[in-house]
């Protein structure tokens, strides 16, 4: 009785193992958070120096229409105006994302609703395979082949804002297609089946039941879409012409905020203005990261209150 | 009555005056290689409560959703044999099965309310089949809460949402939804085995005072519920139906050695 008594009162091995696991998997989390909170705090401070060290106004940088850190304006100030930057980025992802979403309902319905085997059996596999291909394959082929097509309908000299958008639509269309089959897949059966059983179609079904239930999951994959097409830097870059002006048409080449700041990292002097104000459009990608993933939450949160 | 006796199986026919819904004659459904319904011929009377009962597994379930044809959205299900609908095999591909399922309502074992408001649910069919009128939906959507003894407790809250009610009025709303398109026959798979005790035998009211205007056949693993409601009793084993007869005679007197067995408790 008082061994069993004392037994209790002491440590075991498995509690100590208990503690250990705990430790460990602390480790692990608190090292990743130190790594996140250095990037974040890294690119904030590097991205504000240029308005707290260089005295640009923040209101220039947003609404600025001339891209050009190393010359000075009229007005005495450096030209650090980002908005042609901003509005190419903008411009592009809704683009892409606009062409993209109904291709990936479309597919994703096919693969869950209509043929399932098939979904299964060849068009998975595919988009798997889509998903893994690098994104300079993609630039590659863009610039071989969406290029000199713009190049020939429209004249110019094909890179513009929609040979980006339409490489970046090629590009987020497995990852918003796979994202809604899984939506759709989890919709479940017993709302199929009770519209069915009420003498619906399985077009009004997919319409009014699948598609209803599933709209929050949707929105997000598109937001993911949306997101991945805003961050892509390689391949936009080699199709979107990387002029830093305020795109006016959508067959002249334009900038993104990721394309400009490829362009000219390996060119700028630490610490210099031209150099901050790079970090000050990595501040703005960083911010719209945050925004995307805040997005996806509250729909998600929308969707299960519903 | 004229009654068939043979060996194995005891399957009563209706009166030659007796108005018959719906029937099945040959009914033979496979999953894949599997014979599920091994040739199933049983008629369904109007305005009775006919019970299918039998083990797990015994192909009970499989019977009801092919008189819908629910069993064509399983990809790997065929079946053979009529199903006459008023005398109409409706088991043909040239059958309107989307409109024949208005006629031949279905409830399922798990309350299914889309996640909609209690009224949307309700007017969610009607509204595809075609009722855009305001007023009928309202009307629609009194009536069968009435009909399916729900109007008193949701009159009030007609647009929350549906999946807020209770298991029991969840379940009164989807016999409400099926019942909204003006069917004959309701078939329920099962309808209380997901429900406490009280809203099992709201159901069970719900459902005697439907069966004035509906032939209702319905799937139960409890005996209780199919001798308390039904007027007739099919038994079904291995995918045969092994008795069929009033609900009095099947549980009282069974003609079979292997009915007696299951409704007195001992197998299945």
């Amino acid at each position: 009785m008082e061994d069993s008594q004392k037994k209790l009162a002491e440590h075991s091995g498995k509690s100590r193992l208990e503690k250990i696991g705990k430790t460990i998997s602390f480790l692990c989390i608190a090292f990743i958070v130190f790594v996140v909170l250095s990037i974040l705090y890294f690119v904030a401070s590097k991205g504000i120096a240029t308005f707290t060290k260089d005295g640009v106004s923040l209101i220039d940088f947003l609404t600025g229409k001339i891209w050009n850190p190393g010359s000075i304006g009229e007005n005495g100030k450096p030209l650090t105006g980002a908005l042609p930057m901003i509005a190419g980025s903008f411009i592009v992802t809704l683009l892409a994302a606009a062409v993209a979403t109904p291709f990936a309902i479309g597919a994703a319905i096919f693969m869950t609703e209509i043929s399932p085997t098939v979904g299964k059996k060849i068009l998975q596999p595919v988009i798997e395979l889509l998903v893994g291909i690098p994104s300079v394959v993609y630039g590659f082929i863009g610039l071989s082949v969406v290029v000199p097509f713009m190049r020939n309908t429209f004249g110019g000299s094909g890179f513009g804002i929609i040979s980006a958008a339409i490489v970046l639509f090629v590009m987020i269309l497995p990852t918003v297609t796979s994202m809604s089959v899984d939506t759709l897949k989890s919709v479940p059966r017993y709302y199929r089946e009770a519209s069915l059983a009420l003498g619906a179609t399985r077009w009004q079904t997919i319409y009014k039941v699948v598609l209803r239930s599933a709209t929050p999951g949707l929105l997000t994959a598109v937001v993911f879409g949306m997101a991945r097409a805003f961050g892509e830097a390689l391949a936009v870059q080699m199709v979107i012409g990387n002029a830093a002006l305020m795109p006016t048409n959508l067959i002249t080449p334009a900038s993104t905020l990721t394309s400009i700041l490829t362009m000219n990292m390996g060119n700028t002097v630490m610490g210099t203005l031209e150099n901050n104000v790079l970090w000050s459009l990595a501040l703005i990608l960083l911010v719209m990261a945050l925004f995307f993933n805040i997005l996806t939450r509250w729909i998600g949160k929308k969707g299960a209150m519903n | 009555m004229s009654e068939k006796v043979d060996l194995e199986t005891h399957i009563i026919k209706m009166k030659p005056d007796a108005s018959v819904d719906l029937s099945t004659k040959d009914l033979h459904v496979w999953y894949g290689q599997n014979e599920a319904i091994k040739g199933v011929t049983l008629e369904f009377e109007e305005n009775k409560i006919t019970s299918l009962i039998g083990p797990s597994g015994c192909g009970k379930s499989t019977y009801l959703r092919s008189l819908n044809r629910m069993n064509d959205e399983i990809q790997i299900a065929r079946v053979t044999g009529e199903i006459l609908y008023h005398g109409k095999d409706i088991n043909t591909p040239e059958t309107d099965v989307y409109e024949m399922r208005k006629n031949i309502g279905m409830v399922f074992q798990r309350p299914n309310p889309f996640s909609k408001s209690i009224y949307d649910n309700i007017s969610f069919a009607l509204k595809r089949h075609g009722v855009k009128d305001k007023n009928a939906l309202d009307e629609a959507v009194e009536t069968s809460l009435k009909q399916a003894a729900l109007w008193e407790q949701v009159k009030d809250d007609l647009h929350k949402n549906a999946l807020a009610l209770s298991g029991g009025q969840q379940q009164r709303l989807c016999i409400a939804r099926a019942i909204a398109l003006k069917p004959d026959v309701l078939l329920l798979d099962e309808p209380a085995s997901a429900l406490d005790p009280i809203s099992t035998s709201q159901v069970e009211d719900t459902l005697l005072q439907l069966k004035e205007k509906y032939s209702i056949i319905i799937v139960t693993h409890n005996m209780q519920q199919a001798s308390r409601i039904s007027d007739y009793t099919a038994f079904f084993y291995l995918g045969n139906v092994i008795e069929y007869d009033e609900t009095r005679k099947v549980f009282t007197r069974p003609k079979i050695q292997s009915t007696e067995d299951y409704v007195s408790g001992n197998f299945g």
